[in-house]
């Protein structure tokens, strides 16, 4: 007789995908979906037209480049981090390992307060700094310390398990067939893992541009200097200017989408290409 | 073979969950029934605190029952927005009476004539725009001339997104408009002092304490009750490194109050809505307000606290030749005044 691993009937799987679509509507499809509508009340020109003003161009051009940087700083500072943890023993490291999270759990003002308090100019990094002359808070700089904070567990939990699984073989017999460590590294662990250090990288980005509450409180916001996408967001809901606050959001929405779907893309076929 | 799940195990998980599903949801149309809820504006937190004990005792004396009085605080602007969305407040108090305006016509659950129903247009206590600076003034700040000055950093919060900093921003725009007679002037103004700007939060506390706590700036403009409570805080902590420098003239900045007609009458807390509102303009809440720092309206109470409260020159908006739905418009909506000060070209 067969052993019937997975004994899961049709009926099992009608009740949990109706509930999975139920869900998935309720929390995500309907809300997005009223954002959309929302703004097609000002119709596509108008859209168009609350992006022809400079200064939600320059916030524009903000937040995408500080969320670039920080999403690349990540990259490194996460993949170094995950490859710590996995391949080597030390003193409280499983207490480090549970530090990386914190970013996921803080609230993000917070966040943002804690890294004022140390980056301006009389905190404990920042008077150093500004003894040099060089302003961290209320700079494009201080933002980008706060997206790097909020952003690198990202990276780190995507590559983690992925270094974990890595076949000890594979390191051992690229170093028996002569390759140096740098080799061994470039030409057999890295094809394996940029997929996920990719898809890493491409969660803290998105995270980056969206971020609101670290980041008010470091970059000082001043307009056509260190004000982000999502306070102008925030601006104009004060103003009950629901229509273009949703348009910016809209474009903030579709722009992380498509950068989500080409990142998914590049990683489906850069596993086709290694398996 | 075994089955697994068995569907009347999964029956009933389903209609246990629809009940905890229920039973929640009757809680809480429960609850919000039987509250009074009070949404206000961020720095009346502790002023409200007293008030709603005062009220309740004195509540008690007179009808005999109990009640509970819910705070919601929050900016201004995000306020209204909530109420406006649903938020089922019996009472407000907010920042400025342009929020409220726009609770009643964008809502219908505030009547239009709100401003009538309570006496002093309602508005039962008052504040003004006050500069705060570092211990034995370094910089000379004496008035609004001298902020504007090259080389001074100011604090002050956004007011696009702070409603208390829109008064901050009219209380500069009024002193110039008085002073140099004109519009332009009073506009050149106003960018040189956000060309001073250093620093710009997103609500008073946050420039409280970027000024305070971060030493950055060498002035920040705030409302007084806020200046008052950092030196009473500084007090209790044992530092002395603050000093407030009153203006020649500022603004009467008004914060007003109103019933939610609507919702209270719904929820049947019309009476206590009301009668909570008056006892702002009491005796007792009168003292209560002029503790906290915000300047009472009452003759005899502000009398009593005058040395608390520097007499200085107010004028208020309509001195100014304006009203909220004017300056929102002229100044902080798209493309107004505000704006054109962060434009390069």
């Amino acid at each position: 007789m067969l052993i019937e691993t997975r004994p899961y009937k049709k009926l099992h799987f009608g009740i949990s995908l109706g509930l999975t679509v139920f869900y998935s509507s309720a929390v995500v499809v309907i809300p997005l979906l009223g954002l959309f509508f929302h703004s097609l009340g000002i119709g596509v020109s108008g859209i168009l037209e609350v992006f022809a003003d400079e200064r939600i161009r320059s916030a524009l051009f903000l937040s995408f480049s500080v969320g670039f940087i920080s999403a690349l700083i990540n990259l490194f500072v996460g993949f170094l981090f995950a490859w710590v943890l996995v391949r080597y023993n030390f003193p409280f490291k499983k207490l480090l390992d549970t530090l990386i999270d914190l970013p996921f759990t803080l609230p993000t003002a917070v966040a943002g307060i804690a890294l004022t308090t140390i980056y301006s100019q009389n905190g404990i990094i920042g008077s150093f700094f500004d003894k040099w002359g060089i302003k961290i808070a209320y700079t494009p700089i201080g933002i980008v310390i706060a997206l790097v904070f909020i952003g690198f567990p990202f990276v780190v939990r995507t590559v983690q398990p992925v270094i974990e699984e890595l076949p000890k073989e594979l390191e051992e017999s690229a170093r028996c067939l002569g390759a140096t460590p740098f080799q061994t590294f470039y030409k057999v662990l890295l094809p394996e893992l940029w997929p996920s250090l990719l898809a890493g990288t491409g969660m803290a980005f998105a995270r980056s541009i969206g971020e609101y509450g670290s980041v008010v409180f470091i970059s000082g916001n001043i307009p056509g200097k260190t004000e982000i996408l999502p306070l102008l967001i925030v601006t104009k809901l004060e103003q009950y200017e629901y229509e273009k606050a949703t348009s910016i959001a809209l474009v903030m929405l579709l722009t992380s989408f498509v950068f989500m779907f080409l990142i998914n893309l590049l990683q489906e076929r850069a596993s086709k290409k290694l398996s | 073979m075994k089955k697994f799940p068995r569907i009347s195990n999964l029956k009933s998980k389903i209609s246990a969950i629809l009940c905890i599903f229920l039973g929640v949801m009757s809680f809480s149309s429960l609850a919000s029934e039987g509250t009074f809820l009070h949404v206000s504006f961020d720095p009346t937190r502790e002023l409200y605190e007293e008030i709603n004990k005062a009220f309740l005792k004195e509540w008690k004396n007179k009808k005999g029952n109990d009640f509970a009085i819910q705070q919601s605080h929050g900016g201004s602007g995000k306020q209204a927005r909530a109420v406006i969305d649903g938020l089922d407040a019996d009472v407000v108090s907010l920042a400025l009476s342009y929020d409220i305006d726009s609770i009643s016509t964008k809502s219908g659950l505030i009547d239009a004539n709100w401003q009538k129903k309570l006496p002093n247009n309602s508005v039962p206590y008052y504040s003004t725009i006050v500069f705060l600076v570092r211990k034995s003034n370094p910089k000379k700040i004496k008035d609004w001339d001298d902020i504007v000055k090259p080389g001074i950093s100011i604090i002050t919060p956004n007011p696009k997104t702070s409603g208390g900093a829109r008064w901050n921003y009219l209380a500069a725009y009024g002193f110039a408009k008085r002073k140099y007679k004109s519009d332009e002037k009073a506009t050149e103004f106003i960018k040189a002092l956000f060309k001073n700007t250093s620093v710009l939060d997103t609500g008073a506390r946050g420039s409280t304490t970027t000024f305070v706590q971060r030493g950055i700036g060498d002035v920040l403009i705030t409302w007084e009750n806020e200046a008052k409570l950092s030196l009473d805080e500084e007090k209790r902590s044992g530092k002395n490194t603050l000093e407030v420098v009153y203006p020649s003239e500022s603004i009467k900045a008004e914060t007003p109050v109103a019933v939610v007609t609507k919702t209270a009458t719904e929820k049947g807390n019309l009476e206590k809505a009301t009668a909570y509102l008056e006892f702002l303009y009491s005796k007792e809440g009168q003292s209560i307000i002029a503790k906290h720092f915000f300047r009472p309206t009452d003759a005899a109470v502000s009398k009593a606290s005058a040395k608390e409260f520097p007499n200085i020159k107010l004028f208020s908006l309509s001195d100014l030749g304006e009203t909220w739905d004017s300056a929102q418009k002229k100044h902080f909506a798209d493309a107004g005044v505000f704006d054109a000060i962060y434009k390069t070209k």
